[in-house]
């Protein structure tokens, strides 16, 4: 039987891709991943493990040799953050666009300069078009169970597509949860082994990569697109198998007092549980607010999303990123697309706040929705409003 | 005696897994290389290849001339591209995943994928130790996006961003000295080949494949259409490369350093420079400079192999 014991979510994490038996893992370290990546080598160094473990000169070398195990069928892993992320930027195009089915967990971190290791969605962000499916976690049982999905629905073959699983660096990266890993012969049972249909290998031949000039270009890419709409369908049902399974369930788009509520907040990642508790104190005072949490942010659940909203009269958007100059979070300009041709929609006011590690507390996201409330009945000459900053 | 000059290329494989009817220059000098390289590895061979040249002449969906498994992805990552192919092929014989078997992971790249901008990669992974091999086909400048100058490119050579002018010689630096940064990682095996010598490089490329760790080859590779000369003339400067000294031929086995070839007498730079419009430009003061510094580091080499 599993049990759940107290573990730092970063251990908890390399635990689960111990559970998955990767093959291949090739990382470099950058803080706030480096837990994950000890772990693993630990794993790997004492025999729990049985994996090639490459230590890299560079990120840019982690995904690329991501790249070359996954094509060669292997199981593949590598954990990065920020700075690191970006550096593996264009590899990462290559890993979806050629269809190699990698997981990759990302310590979301903020982005230079002036430099700090500390959270916020800023790197997602930046990746959010490199076509990989993207989930978000807000806990460290999720975590280790969106890992565990990652891998099936990336090796399963309708789908065939890279998938990252975002943590928030130290705010969930870093602390210590009651997690229940579950048993070793379950998760065989669940993800099976990887079947790689085309690996590289000299008993047939592929050739894997080749250029594409404009007659051809166009029809690549719109496969790849059509391929992660798709792939919707898969994440879908490996979230109800899971739920079988394991007794735990997970939606694309997830709702806390959501139904009833006439204003609605949107975050996603750690900072969500943290919002619960605000959404329960304004609902003691019978303020009808609710929450919603993207989880699936990639693709992106739009008939999901736009169902959990048909009620709302106000959408309140926290980003944890800034798109410079453009107009407001990159979460919540989407929100605005996915909802602008609809007949019936919410008022939408954008925040972005949380950067760069700085916490937001419980009163902080009910100043957020007070806030909110109020742009909403006054309107406001801003794109969107940044919290807690000093002028 | 036998004349093995007849007898010994019918020892070679007639298959070409380099195919005919990729998009190479007339007289191309690297698609020759590749082609005696393919003869050399056989069928049990994963090609990684970085952009450049080879790539592009040779990969147009949806065709390819590869007739072993290949894969392109980007241009300054191929060692580490590699790097991840030879350890999943590992780790999945080891778990019975996959047969048992010899695979070979073969890397290439021309000057400006290792020396530049995949040197980074390339140097982590000799440093790793992964069982593979890497060529460097090189052409001594970006001949694929147009002749512009690499950190390979020879002293006084006009290329497009180094051109020769009222006030430049051309290229500015010295040939970026590659073998010797390969042999610097202590790798069982360096090598220097080129096409012109084609049974010396089968050799080199066969050891290479052979030897349990990295193994590094680099090839010098004629580019008429980069070094302005004639067509026709791609083998007779590669051997004037070698003759005059600009590029010796040798390995370095664990550390050993040994002549490929010797010549008694190294011929004058100019008889190859003056073949080929990129050194036209040049003065015979600088001429003689340049054969001086062939000199100086032919002597070099020469004192590693004693």
């Amino acid at each position: 039987m599993a049990q759940r014991l107290g573990m730092e979510v970063s251990v908890a994490l390399g635990e689960a891709v111990k559970l998955a038996d990767a093959d291949v893992i090739a990382a470099y370290p950058i803080t706030p991943q480096t837990h994950i990546v000890e772990h693993l080598a630990e794993l790997v160094a004492d025999g729990e493990l049985d994996a090639e473990y490459i230590p890299v000169e560079s990120e840019h070398s982690a995904m690329s040799a991501c790249l070359g195990a996954a094509a060669s069928g292997a199981r593949t892993f590598t954990a990065s953050a920020g700075q690191g992320l970006e550096l593996m930027h264009e590899v990462l195009y290559v890993a979806s666009s050629m269809r190699l089915p990698i997981v990759m967990a990302v310590v979301n971190r903020a982005l230079s300069a002036p430099l700090s290791v500390w959270g916020d969605h800023s790197d997602a962000m930046a990746v959010r078009d490199t076509g990989w499916i993207q989930l978000f976690t807000e806990n460290g049982q999720e975590v280790v169970d969106q890992v565990l999905c990652a891998f099936r629905i990336a090796e399963d073959r309708r789908v065939l597509l890279p998938v990252m699983v975002h943590l928030d660096g130290f705010h969930l990266s870093h602390v210590i949860e009651p997690i229940t890993l579950p048993e070793q012969t379950q998760v065989e049972q669940f993800l099976g082994t990887n079947q790689y249909p085309l690996p590289l290998h000299p008993d047939k031949p592929v050739a894997m990569g080749d250029f594409g000039p404009p007659f051809i270009y166009t029809e690549t890419k719109w496969a790849q697109e059509v391929n992660l709409r798709k792939s919707k369908e898969v994440v879908l049902e490996c979230w109800q198998e899971f739920g079988r399974t394991f007794k735990r369930h997970y939606q694309p788009v997830e709702g806390y007092h959501s139904e009833d509520a006439r204003v609605l907040l949107l975050t996603m990642g750690s900072f969500s549980e943290t919002a619960m508790a605000a959404i329960d104190r304004m609902r003691q005072n019978g303020q009808e607010v609710g929450l919603i949490r993207l989880r699936l942010w990639r693709p992106f659940p739009f008939s999901e999303f736009r169902r959990a909203v048909k009620n709302a009269e106000l959408l309140i958007v926290l980003d944890r990123a800034i798109s410079f100059g453009g107009p407001g979070g990159p979460v919540c300009s989407e929100i605005r697309s996915a909802l602008y041709n609809q007949e019936k929609r919410p008022k939408i006011v954008g925040f972005v706040g949380g950067l760069g590690g700085r916490d937001i507390t419980v009163d902080g996201f009910e100043q957020i929705i007070t806030r909110g409330i109020e742009i909403g009945q006054t309107g406001s000459e801003q794109e969107f409003e940044i919290f807690g900053v000093r002028e | 005696m036998p004349n093995y000059t007849i007898f010994v290329p019918r020892l070679l494989t007639k298959r070409e897994n380099f195919a005919p009817g990729h998009r190479a220059c007339i007289g191309c000098g690297e698609a020759l290389a590749v082609r005696l390289a393919c003869k050399a590895m056989g069928q049990n061979i994963i090609v990684v290849n970085a952009t450049g040249c080879m790539e592009i002449v040779a990969s147009q969906l949806p065709y390819t001339s590869w007739r072993v498994p290949w894969i392109h992805t980007l241009f300054e990552n191929t060692a580490a591209v590699a790097s991840g192919i030879e350890a999943g092929l590992k780790v999945m014989m080891r778990k019975r995943r996959i047969a048992t078997q010899e695979i070979n992971v073969v890397a290439i790249a021309g000057d400006g994928g290792t020396a530049d901008i995949g040197l980074q990669a390339l140097s982590g992974a000799m440093e790793r130790g992964h069982d593979f091999l890497y060529l460097c086909f090189d052409n001594e400048a970006y001949m694929n996006t147009g002749i512009q100058r690499s950190s390979a490119t020879p002293f006084g050579a006009s290329t497009t961003t180094s051109p020769a002018g009222k006030v430049s010689i051309g290229q500015f630096s010295w040939k970026k000295d590659m073998p010797a940064i390969a042999a610097a990682h202590n790798i069982p095996y360096v090598a220097t080949a080129c096409p012109s010598y084609p049974f010396d490089l089968i050799e080199k490329v066969k050891k290479g494949l052979k030897v349990k760790g990295p193994a590094y080859v680099h090839i010098l590779s004629v580019c008429p259409t980069g070094w302005r000369c004639a067509t026709e003339l791609t083998i007779k400067i590669g051997r004037l490369a070698v003759e005059t000294g600009i590029f010796p031929l040798y390995e370095v086995e664990n550390g050993r350093y040994k002549m490929s070839l010797k010549p008694d007498k190294l011929r004058p730079v100019n008889e190859y420079m003056k073949l080929q419009r990129r050194f036209r430009h040049l003065s015979e003061k600088t001429i003689k400079q340049i054969g001086q510094r062939v000199g100086e580091e032919y002597g070099k080499l020469l004192e590693k192999v004693a």
